[in-house]
């Protein structure tokens, strides 16, 4: 196998997680998710470039931390396509995509502005009802939240 | 079913269904029994309600139970701000079954996942009244000696109508045939159609009803609600579309029975009430051997 050089845009990392393919609108939403905002460890990441997959695109590489498959298909939501290299000594050891999950705890937001979780303090719950529309339905009110309502928490 | 809330008509599987109607039969045989003398009913009524809350009290009194609550919000501590979450976890404390209608949707639910006590859903907002749907399958069954092979019109508001939803859902389970009447405005969502669809049942839909009354068993009209509407002349356009009269029942299945869950306005008019088919106001009264038959399955006597 020929040697490729490769310029990479982002440094390479000796350990950890790169989450690939993001959509360039989508890489803030994803760092929040994943609460990498708050992460005590190296984070890089890059937005709006150049894909010839999706246009454009975004990375994140996250040092010293695996995830659980849980913590990552949430992001699912927002990256349908994004896909998950686990890095170990600066090895691909892993390659996955991430899938829609079947219940969604906590970061979305009912769109029904009567329902009870829009009114107290609870967590919300949704059941994923249509994988390829990304239809949620609320376990509280029952409705139906579309993809062109989901409002993160 | 001992302590089991019922939030939504899809909590009880049809086997449990069938179960309440069942011991509904035995009240409407002896309405007055003993069941409840030493139990203490919540009725928590955060909005107005005839039928529902006059019925469910009835019911508890009729089984010598006693009843505390309150059939509005505006003089209790909600009126100060108090949580859905604080008033159902004190409440709990004074009784040992809550009985709540509250706008909100998804309150229901909330509360039975908070409640020590069982929590029967008197309606949450536009989401879910399954008493009201239990009551109407009674009242077909008792109709009609069965819930099989049935067809049913429904007619009016199908859009916004609650129990509209919840009995064609509930219906899906007894091979019926439906006919959908409504103007175009209000027909039935297709998240209510999927159902339908599910079961490979058949369904057919009109706009007018004349067509419909000689081809079927049930007719179940509904109100068509003026606070659903935001435009007022659509309202005043639409609001007449159904009027069903005496003169209109000449040519009809023998077993035909006419259901209403109430309050009407003019899609029927009061000529029809005294006709034999007319069934909405024995249909109020089953309402309460239901929720009697309820109650004491959730206590734990039947």
């Amino acid at each position: 196998m020929s040697e490729k050089v490769k310029e990479l845009k982002v440094s390479a990392i000796e350990n950890g997680t790169v989450i690939d393919h993001i959509p360039a609108s989508a890489l803030f939403q994803v760092i929040k998710m994943l609460k990498l905002d708050v992460f005590d460890q190296m984070v890089l990441f890059a937005t709006n470039l150049e894909s010839k997959k999706f246009g454009s695109k975004g990375i994140i590489k996250v040092s010293n931390k695996f995830f659980k498959p849980e913590e990552l298909n949430k992001i699912a939501l927002v990256a349908p396509h994004a896909s998950i290299i686990e890095i170990r000594d600066f090895q691909v050891a892993r390659k996955t995509l991430v899938e829609i999950p079947d219940n969604i705890v906590g970061i979305v937001k009912c769109f029904n502005p009567n329902c009870i979780t829009n009114i107290e303090e609870i967590t919300t719950r949704f059941t994923i009802v249509s994988k390829e529309e990304t239809r949620l339905k609320c376990h509280y009110c029952e409705k139906i939240t579309v993809k062109k309502n989901i409002v993160f928490k | 079913m001992k302590n089991k809330s019922l939030v939504s008509i899809n909590d009880y599987t049809k086997e449990e269904q069938l179960h309440v109607l069942e011991v509904a039969k035995e009240f409407e045989a002896k309405p007055v029994q003993d069941i409840l003398k030493d139990h203490v009913i919540a009725s928590l009524f955060f909005e107005p309600s005839t039928r529902t809350r006059l019925s469910f009290e009835s019911a508890i009194t009729r089984l010598n139970g006693k009843v505390v609550g309150f059939s509005e919000a505006s003089n209790t501590s909600v009126k100060k701000g108090e949580s859905l979450r604080d008033t159902i976890l004190t409440i709990a404390n004074y009784s040992d079954l809550i009985v709540m209608r509250n706008p909100v949707e998804g309150s229901a639910r909330f509360a039975s996942e908070i409640s020590p006590v069982p929590i029967i859903n008197a309606g949450d907002g536009a989401n879910q009244h399954p008493t009201q749907t239990l009551l109407d399958l009674y009242s077909i069954m008792q109709t009609q000696d069965t819930l099989d092979n049935l067809h049913v019109a429904f007619v009016g508001d199908l859009k916004y109508g609650r129990t509209v939803h919840s009995l064609v859902i509930a219906l899906c389970n007894y091979n019926t045939t439906f006919h959908l009447v409504s103007p175009v405005e209000l027909k039935l969502p297709s998240s209510v159609k999927m159902h339908i669809k599910e079961k490979n049942l058949a369904y057919h839909q009109y706009t007018s009803m004349e067509e419909v009354i000689p081809l079927v068993d049930v007719l179940y009209v509904t109100r068509i609600q003026k606070e659903r509407f935001s435009d007022p002349l659509e309202f005043e356009r639409i609001k007449n579309s159904y009027n069903l009269q005496k003169d209109m029942l000449t040519d009809t299945r023998k077993n035909l029975r006419i259901l209403h869950p109430m309050p009407r306005v003019n899609e029927i008019h009061v000529n029809v009430d005294t006709d034999p088919r007319a069934y909405y106001f024995q249909q109020a009264l089953n309402g309460v051997y239901v929720r009697q038959a309820l109650l004491s399955i959730i206590l734990g006597y039947r």
